[in-house]
This record gives structure tokens, C-alpha cells and sequence, in this order.
């Protein structure tokens, strides 16, 4: 064996061997556990503390007024909804007590009227709808119901209410076409508003009558078959004519 | 003669043994601590649980309540820069033209929309990390400091965090940003913390819709399967092959 060859084996043992070592001393302990990270920072992210105690554990105090409340129009929110984070107040409930908000800020992040907000969510101009009285003088946070059953269908329609305000239907009335019936009124959503069904309902005004006048007219056996009206006009704000 | 070559095979020798007393116990000490780690877990088992997210736009009403709700649960930094979620509100003109705002997040509101009668639609969408099957920011991470968990999660290892923001360069959803005072990037973490005790995220628990379904992607009976089984179910940027994990239902075509 030449001289060299030990003498480089040599160089690399050692070579290695210091490789081992520093790695072993800089690589962290968890590193590789589960794949290329640090086992230990998942224990160390789980370990942080929660503040909001989640929904099951308010009612165990609170048994009535969760009970209020899950039976009410408020039954798909939790209590640290409105009253914040509270994982402080189960823990000691003696030590501090969560928010109580009882100005119209709070009701109004959600329930100001918005445009971008989906159909059928009720909501108010802040505005126009009993300016400066806090919401909690007329409605129980717990089981918010309107007050009054509402007259109008502008009440929780607003958005359809202002738009046909505007437009060449402002003049009729949604019972014109909606048969309402007192029930929806109270309960909205036991029982819906009929709709129209047939081209011949829209014809009843449009359709038959001398030209010339106000409602545009079209003859019903030609114009747009085989669709319903409202398949290509928008009864709330018809687009023909504007 | 003979005394030099004994010496040297002596010397190979001593360095050989050296070098196992030197090593080795380094190596059995990693096989040791992943023995002792894997049990130390306790009642829960990140292998039974692969998380994801549910988000029905047409629930969402833009209250921010999420927002709010993750600031506080995360201490994520109330400067209107720092989201793990944030809200966007999306307006559709009548010519074409598509305006996306956040303002704060939504934490203030969104202020009234001008030229109401060119709207064709408008509505708002819930972001947040999207903890991507394939994500882009574990894999530009230079250290592995960022990571997908077993149970589906994507976190920042912040004690490991070198801060060279390579990962919120790659970040196709921009949910990460800079931690201000930690200095390390930093992210939603699906509250981890919360899901390690049975709990769900702080935005899930919070939001009044119920727009925000959370739950198990692979189980059958859970809520964000039957989400998934009931909604036509669209990602953001599916063409990046990211393979989201954040599941949106009502999405319009506009949202990316």
C-alpha cells in the first residue's frame, strides 16, 4: 500500500468525524423528526395559550341565557361573538368579565345596511332606522326579533325596496306580484312569499293593451319563447326601455 | 521498521475507536430523542386528523368579526398591515371593471360604494392561509423553518425563522408577512394551539354566518366533508398546483 493512501484515509475518518460531531452539536434535536423541521416547534406552537373558550363552555354557567338564545335568531352564534374573548373569565370567573356592549356599534358591524352583504340578511340604515337609540332599547341581544311585526316589506327587503323605488315598477306594490302571507310576517322563513309562475301573469299588463301607452307592450306568442319573463328581465328593476 | 508500521496501524486504530466514541453517540442520541418525541404527544394524534377550510362567500357579510377574533387569539399586531385572515370586498361593474378593497382587513367596515347604479355585483370574501397540500413557501424555505405538519398545517418554526422573507416572496395567496417585533415571518396558523385541544379556530368560532366551515378533509362525517358534498367547490389559483386546503363554495370566477 503507498505511503499516501493511509495517510489520506486518515484525513478523511477525521474529516467525517469532525463533520458528525458539528453536526451533531448544530443540527437542533427534533430537526428531522417528521420531515425537514424541527419536531420540537410544534409542541411549542401547540403549547401557546387560547383566549376565546369556545362554544361549549359558556353554557355551563350560563345555561338559561345560552338556552335563550339557541332557541332565537341569534342560534348560530357563539357568546364571545359579542362579549369577546373570554377563556380569561372561565378560568377564573371571578377575576375580570368579559365586554358587554351595549352601544349600536356592535349590533351595527353586522347589521348596518351594506350592499355587498348577501340577500335576506336583515339589515337597517343606521341612519334612518331610530338614530342614537341604542338597538338593545327595542331588541334582546338574545333573541333578537323585530319588535313589531313588521308592516312594510321594505323592513327586511330594503336593498329590493330601494331598487324597485327607482325603477318603472315604483308604483306597484310587492303584493302586486307576491301573495305574502301574515305568517312569513312573523316568521320569515316558515313561510315564503309566492312568486309568479306563468309568462301570462307578466302579460296581464304588458301583453293586450292598445300600444301607445305607458307599459310597453309585446306580443306574449312571439317575443322571447320559450323563456319566462324574468329569465331575462329583473322584475325588481326591469331593464327594457331604460 | 516494524515498531513505525505498528505504530501507525495503533494510530488508525485509536483514531477508528475516536472517532465511534466520538460519533456514535451523537447518532444514537438522535434515534433516542425521536423515540422519546413520538410518544410525548399524549391523547392527541396528529396522524388522525388532516385539517382543512371551508368558506361559503355567499354566508360572509364583511363584519370582520374573524379578523378581529384572530388579532386577538394569534396577537397578530393591530397595525392595518399584519392579516393572518382579512376580509376583500369584491364590486363587479356593469363595464367590465372589478374593484377589490380591504381596508384594514375590514376591522373598520367598508365605506359606502360610489356609482351604486353600475353595480352588476358585489360581495365579499373571507382569505386567509390557504395550508396548501403543495405549498410554495415550505419548499423556498432555506432552513425548514416552515413546514407542513402531519395533520395537514402549514407553520412557521419561529425560533428557527432567519427572517429572509423567501416565503412571503413565494406566497401565491399573500398571507404571510413580517412579524414586527419577532421579526420572523409569520402566518395563519389554523390555531394550532386551539386544534390540539379539540377546539376550532378562533374565526370559525367567532363567525355569525357560519360561513367558515372547519373540519377534517379526508373523514366522511364531518361538517366540511358534507360542505364539500352539498357546494360546488372552487380554490384560489387552482392552476398553480398548490393544491389548496382552503375550500370556497360560491365563488365568482372574478375572486383570485
Amino acid at each position: 500500500m503507498p505511503q499516501q493512501v493511509p495517510r489520506l484515509i486518515a484525513v478523511f475518518v477525521v474529516a467525517v468525524a469532525a463533520l458528525l460531531v458539528a453536526r451533531g452539536l448544530l443540527v437542533p434535536k427534533t430537526f428531522g423528526e417528521y420531515g425537514h423541521y424541527r419536531g420540537a416547534a410544534v409542541d411549542s406552537i401547540a403549547a401557546r395559550p387560547i383566549k376565546f373558550a369556545g362554544r361549549q363552555v359558556c353554557a355551563q354557567c350560563h345555561g338559561a341565557v345560552d338556552a335563550k338564545r339557541q332557541a332565537g335568531n341569534h342560534r348560530g352564534l357563539t357568546c364571545e361573538v359579542c362579549h369577546g374573548p373570554a377563556e380569561f373569565h372561565a378560568a377564573a370567573p371571578l377575576e375580570g368579565k368579559p365586554q358587554i356592549r351595549r352601544d349600536r356599534g356592535l349590533c351595527l358591524l353586522c347589521h348596518a345596511f351594506n350592499p355587498s352583504r348577501p340577500t335576506g340578511f336583515p339589515q337597517v340604515d343606521s341612519l334612518t332606522h331610530n338614530p342614537r337609540i341604542p338597538c338593545i332599547t327595542c331588541h334582546v341581544p338574545h333573541a333578537p326579533v323585530p319588535p313589531v311585526t313588521p308592516r312594510d316589506c321594505s323592513a327586511c327587503h330594503g336593498g329590493i325596496a330601494r331598487q324597485k323605488a327607482v325603477s318603472h315598477h315604483a308604483t306597484l306594490a310587492c303584493t302586486t306580484c307576491h301573495d305574502a302571507p301574515e305568517a312569513h310576517r312573523e316568521n320569515p322563513r316558515s313561510v315564503r312569499p309566492t312568486k309568479p309562475t306563468s309568462r301570462a301573469f307578466c302579460g296581464g299588463c304588458h301583453s293586450g293593451m292598445p300600444e301607445g301607452g305607458m307599459i310597453p307592450q309585446i306580443d306574449l306568442k312571439s317575443h322571447g319563447q320559450p323563456y319566462l319573463c324574468w329569465q331575462c328581465h329583473y322584475p325588481h328593476y326591469p331593464e327594457a326601455g331604460t | 521498521m516494524s515498531d513505525q508500521g505498528m505504530d501507525r496501524r495503533a494510530f488508525m486504530g485509536d483514531l477508528v475507536a475516536a472517532c465511534l466514541a466520538a460519533g456514535g453517540p451523537v447518532l444514537l442520541g438522535m434515534v433516542r430523542v425521536a423515540e422519546a418525541q413520538g410518544t410525548a404527544s399524549g391523547e392527541y394524534d396528529p396522524t388522525e386528523h388532516y385539517y382543512g377550510i371551508g368558506i361559503d362567500v355567499a354566508k360572509c357579510i364583511g363584519c370582520a368579526r374573524c379578523v378581529a377574533a384572530c388579532k386577538a387569539e394569534n396577537d397578530v399586531p393591530m397595525e392595518p398591515y399584519y392579516f393572518n385572515t382579512w376580509i376583500e370586498r369584491y364590486i363587479l361593474r356593469t363595464d367590465g371593471e372589478v374593484e377589490v378593497t380591504s381596508p384594514n382587513g375590514g376591522l373598520d367596515g367598508f365605506p359606502p360604494i360610489e356609482g351604486e347604479g353600475q353595480i352588476l355585483r358585489t360581495f365579499f370574501v373571507p382569505k386567509l392561509c390557504n395550508h396548501c397540500a403543495n405549498p410554495p413557501c415550505v419548499q423556498v424555505c432555506p432552513v425548514g423553518a416552515t413546514f407542513s405538519t402531519r395533520d395537514g398545517v402549514v407553520l412557521v418554526d419561529e425560533s428557527y425563522c432567519i427572517g429572509c422573507r423567501y416565503c412571503i416572496q413565494a406566497c401565491p395567496y399573500g398571507a404571510r408577512y413580517m412579524h414586527p417585533e419577532k421579526h420572523v415571518a409569520s402566518k395563519c396558523t389554523f390555531c394550532y394551539h386551539r386544534l390540539v385541544k379539540g377546539l376550532v379556530p378562533a374565526c370559525v368560532e367567532v363567525c355569525p354566518t357560519s360561513a367558515r366551515v372547519f373540519g377534517e378533509v379526508e373523514k366522511r362525517a364531518t361538517p366540511l366533508a358534507r360542505f364539500m358534498r352539498f357546494n360546488d367547490i372552487q380554490v384560489l389559483k387552482p392552476n398553480l398546483n398548490t393544491r389548496p386546503k382552503a375550500y370556497y363554495a360560491n365563488l365568482d370566477g372574478e375572486v383570485r
